[in-house]
């Protein structure tokens, strides 16, 4: 396919396209990949804290859990938090995007003026707000995360809508008496595509390192979780001897967080409408 | 070459390499533009002048290969010099080029004495001027807009491009064109974004600039009526071959090539049936052997296909690469 | 009669702001009547800022009037916001000028003149597969090219394919910004025939927007000359060449390039360049670039009027400088 070809002509775009489907692939056979599994949430208080060996290739932590097994475990609650959140945001943000740019008058000042009032909440703020009403957990930093991600389709979708909306074939479709709904999502919303699917792929790794730091705090996933942030949160105390407790998931995060960085931008160049090619 | 030629492209290939295959943009170009006068390049899309014109420019994509020809320049063949030569000596001072579209050209954060002014400041340690100093330069730039019709060229040139209407800001390129005296400017389709009358205007002015500095002109179009209004000589090009050059007067009159003679006759002033041309332009990726256009020629020979016909030249310096000229006096 | 348009006026632009000066409007058109008779095509010709794409679009009804009165076969269809007004002058399409920007660049051909008919609320697929089948045929085009995405198109393809989207509409009058522009003469020679087929077979009216006279001149039955957002002169194509009356058509046709040969670049004089359509002059807004300028020109506006032979003029001094030769009239083909 034409789109591949072209693709595959940028190295960094194909580097990032690898971790990421390394790390899907990690995320969906981790039970079978990980040495030890049940490493999840079983502790061996007696093989705590050893050197990575050929037994424990990364070491254990503080509860004697394979890093190893936990790292890969890890990746399946990264890659969901990723996803979920990011389809939450773009299911809330992008419409009032596509509103607010193909109207004019009030009403759109009145969606962009709200985004606004949403982007200007710290996310780590709302988290811990939220945290303190709800009780720490995965689920109420996922809330946070989307809530506070949203605004930026909004954006985007809105600077894309008033550009788009000013194209010849909307007028052309505006002479044929085409109704609003249909040239907003039929038409506007896949010319608008392109940044938003940018957009979507960075944010991926953005919300992975976002929850990385709310399991750090402690406002996102609780222990036993195998999640990246949490273990490095667990592992202060025990370095600097313990140095594969805190780095290993440390490089975990950097590496999907670049992928996906490396990715976006891989994407921007490649989604372009005149890729399509009749089959 | 003759002294009377300024420029000579000599059997010019040139090849590009793309994704999908080799195309074969231009076959076998042949130009002649002697000094002084106004030569048009006339041909629909597809027919490799703008590769032509940046062949002359030196500024074909990497991509490219000059695969046979010569461009003559003062005896010297511009495709053998290195891209340095090209920028200190040739570009900007002996070929100068003035572009399509006016309202791009012109960088919008710069005032347009900047701009210009940085143009002859840049030629000018190259030596040959004679004019010393910024103050001459201005001096010579401030004559040049007079030239060109830009009123009060004192005030004009501490303002910025958006002040100027298209015509005016296409007037202003073109004293940029002018400022370093080269020998020859090239004019992509300068005229194709400006109004009617604006249009007049500025071929007025190009046709009144070229007698005035002697300066050789190369005028790219597509609009054969503005052939017809400016240029002394016309070349016409269909998919990357000249196929016919004389004076503009023979061509629109008495044109010889089949190619000629059924585009002429496809202008709205002389069609009375509005036929076209039957078929399309083929892809420079799949160019037909011999004379590009003998599959939608109506009077083609087996022969077309074999070989690309050479040009006859008649008496007058009038030139056609057609078969059906190939008479016992010709030469191949 | 099939369209009548008395004293159309778009205003545009003129943003009141809360903060800063308020920019004034832009009378892109000026005052325009004009009558359109069944079956005709009647050219408008005017250069940059002269307001016939503004024509077009505010007689289409996707730019409102400011003031004026529109009426298709007798019936009032002016005053009315865009959407409202498109559903009363469904008879009248529109073609633009970019025929590659018109289409939707993420759609197939074929489903984006499918669309015109759902839109419209034509029958089942099936017959609207037909529709557009015959459609395709009409304008020269395989069915096989409803797959194809416009970028994979050449520009004269694409011309066929809004062509046959405007058609397929079945409408009575059709609006041609511009129909060649951007092809090569040959693909444009061709184009034209197709359009004039096209008008013969599906019996309709044609506005012809155009800056080009040589094309005008082949393809219509009157032409109508803007300037500055108002007609300065409304005649018969033929006479209209032979014999141009207003100073500014005088001046068109000189300037017009030609296919012939010993135009004299020389010859025409022409002075100033067109003026911004923010800053119309007093009066008659072609005297500061008139050579027959008199004091009534910088007073009063020229009405329309009608004038000898039927064409309708709008110069206070076209009868003395009707008597004058004309230099600049374009010789019997």
């Amino acid at each position: 396919m034409l789109v591949l070809r072209k693709f595959a002509r940028d190295t960094s775009g194909m580097v990032g396209l690898v971790i990421v489907l390394a790390t899907a692939v990690v995320a969906v056979l981790a039970p079978r990949l990980a040495p030890h599994p049940l490493d999840a949430y079983e502790s061996h208080p007696l093989q705590r804290l050893q050197e990575p060996s050929r037994q424990f290739s990364l070491g254990t932590d503080n509860l004697g859990r394979d890093v190893l097994s936990r790292v890969i475990l890890g990746a399946r609650a990264a890659l969901t938090i990723a996803v979920l959140v990011v389809a939450g945001a773009m299911l809330i943000g992008v419409p009032p995007g596509l509103v607010a740019g193909y109207h004019r008058g009030w009403v759109p000042e009145i969606i962009m003026r709200v985004t606004d009032v949403f982007l200007a909440v710290p996310q780590l703020i709302l988290a811990l707000a939220l945290a303190q009403l709800l009780g720490p957990s995965l689920k109420n930093a996922m809330l946070a995360l989307t809530l506070t991600y949203w605004p930026f389709f909004t954006r985007i979708v809105f600077a894309e809508t008033r550009r788009i909306r000013v194209s010849v074939f909307v007028e052309a479709l505006e002479g044929l008496n085409a109704g609003a709904l249909r040239v907003m999502f039929f038409h506007i919303l896949p010319n608008a595509a392109p940044p938003i699917i940018v957009r979507a792929t960075i944010g991926m790794g953005f919300t992975i390192l976002s929850a990385a730091v709310l399991g750090f705090l402690g406002m996102g996933a609780t222990p036993p979780d195998p999640e990246w942030g949490l273990a490095i949160s667990e592992s202060r105390q025990y370095l600097p001897e313990a140095w594969w407790f805190a780095t290993f998931p440390g490089i975990a995060i950097f590496l999907v967080v670049f992928g996906f960085n490396l990715l976006g931008d891989g994407l921007r160049d490649v989604v372009d409408p005149r890729l399509r090619r009749s089959r | 070459m003759s002294d009377d030629l300024v420029l000579a492209v000599d059997g010019l290939k040139i090849s590009i390499a793309t994704d999908d295959g080799l195309a074969r943009v231009l076959d076998h170009v042949d130009l002649r533009i002697p000094r002084g006068r106004i030569v048009g390049v006339v041909g629909e899309s597809g027919c490799g002048k703008s590769t032509l014109v940046r062949a002359i420019l030196g500024i074909l994509p990497r991509a490219a290969r000059v695969e046979r020809g010569r461009i003559l320049i003062g005896g010297e063949d511009l495709l053998r010099l290195s891209q340095r030569e090209l920028t200190r000596r040739i570009r900007g001072k002996e070929i100068s080029f003035i572009p399509q579209d006016p309202y791009l050209a012109l960088n919008p954060v710069f005032t347009v004495g900047t701009q210009l002014l940085e143009i002859m400041r840049w030629h000018a340690g190259a030596g040959g001027n004679g004019d010393a100093g910024r103050r001459g330069h201005r001096v010579r730039l401030v004559q040049l807009l007079r030239a060109v019709q830009i009123p009060d060229p004192e005030v004009a040139l501490e303002r910025y491009p958006h002040q100027f209407s298209g015509g005016q800001r296409q007037r202003l390129l073109i004293a940029g064109a002018l400022a370093c005296r080269p020998r020859l400017v090239i004019a992509d389709e300068p005229t194709s974004a400006l109004d009617v009358t604006t249009q007049l205007q500025i071929l007025r002015l190009l046709r009144d600039l070229a007698n005035r500095f002697g300066v050789s002109m190369l005028f790219v179009t597509h609009d054969f009526g503005v052939v017809a209004q400016l240029c002394d000589e016309v070349m016409v090009m269909y998919a990357g071959q000249s196929v016919e050059t004389g004076q503009t007067a023979e061509i629109l009159d008495r044109p010889r090539h089949p190619y000629t003679q059924m585009l002429i006759a496809c202008h709205p002033d002389r069609a009375r049936d509005l036929t076209g041309i039957p078929g399309t332009v083929a892809s420079p990726l799949a160019p037909p052997p011999g004379c590009r256009f003998h599959p939608r020629c109506p009077s083609v020979r087996a022969v077309c296909s074999a070989a690309r016909p050479g040009a006859v030249v008649e008496a007058t310096g009038h030139e056609v690469s057609c078969v059906l000229y190939h008479g016992p006096v010709s030469r191949v | 009669m099939i369209l009548e348009i008395e004293g159309l006026e778009t205003l545009l632009g003129g943003e009141r702001r809360l903060l800063g000066r308020a920019r004034p409007p832009v009378r892109a058109v000026a005052g325009v009547s004009l009558a359109l008779r069944q079956n005709e095509i009647l050219g408008i010709v005017g250069e940059s800022g002269c307001g016939k794409s503004t024509l077009g679009r505010t007689i289409l009804g996707i730019q409102r009037e400011t003031t004026g009165t529109i009426r298709l076969d007798g019936l009032a269809v002016s005053g009315l916001p865009p959407r409202e007004a498109r559903r009363a002058r469904r008879g009248i399409q529109y073609l633009h000028q970019d025929a590659a920007a018109a289409l939707d660049p993420w759609w197939s051909i074929g489903r984006s003149i499918e669309e015109a008919l759902v839109i419209t609320g034509v029958g089942p697929r099936a017959e609207r597969a037909a529709r557009i089948d015959r459609m395709l045929a009409a304008v020269g085009l395989e069915p096989a090219l409803k797959r194809r995405y416009p970028h994979e198109l050449s520009g004269g393809q694409l011309r066929r394919v809004t062509l046959a989207r405007v058609l397929v509409l079945a409408p009575r009058i059709v609006i041609l910004d511009e129909p060649t522009s951007g092809l090569d003469l040959s693909v444009q020679a061709t184009v034209l025939r197709l359009i004039r087929e096209l008008l013969a077979e599906f019996r309709l009216t044609c506005l012809f927007i155009s800056h080009d006279l040589s094309v005008v001149r082949q393809m219509c039955d009157r032409v109508a000359i803007m300037y500055l957002g108002r007609i300065v002169e409304l005649a018969d194509t033929r006479r209209l060449f032979e014999a141009p009356a207003h100073p500014y058509t005088r001046l068109l046709l000189a300037a017009a390039p030609r296919l012939a040969t010993g135009q004299d670049l020389g010859d025409i004089p022409i002075h100033g360049e067109p003026p911004s359509p923010t800053a119309v002059p007093s009066g008659c807004a072609f005297r500061t670039r008139c050579p027959h300028g008199v004091a009534l020109c910088a007073e009063a506006l020229p009405k329309l009027e009608p004038a000898v032979d039927g064409r309708e003029v709008a110069c206070h001094r076209w009868r003395d400088l009707a008597a004058t030769p004309v230099a600049s009239a374009w010789p019997a083909p």
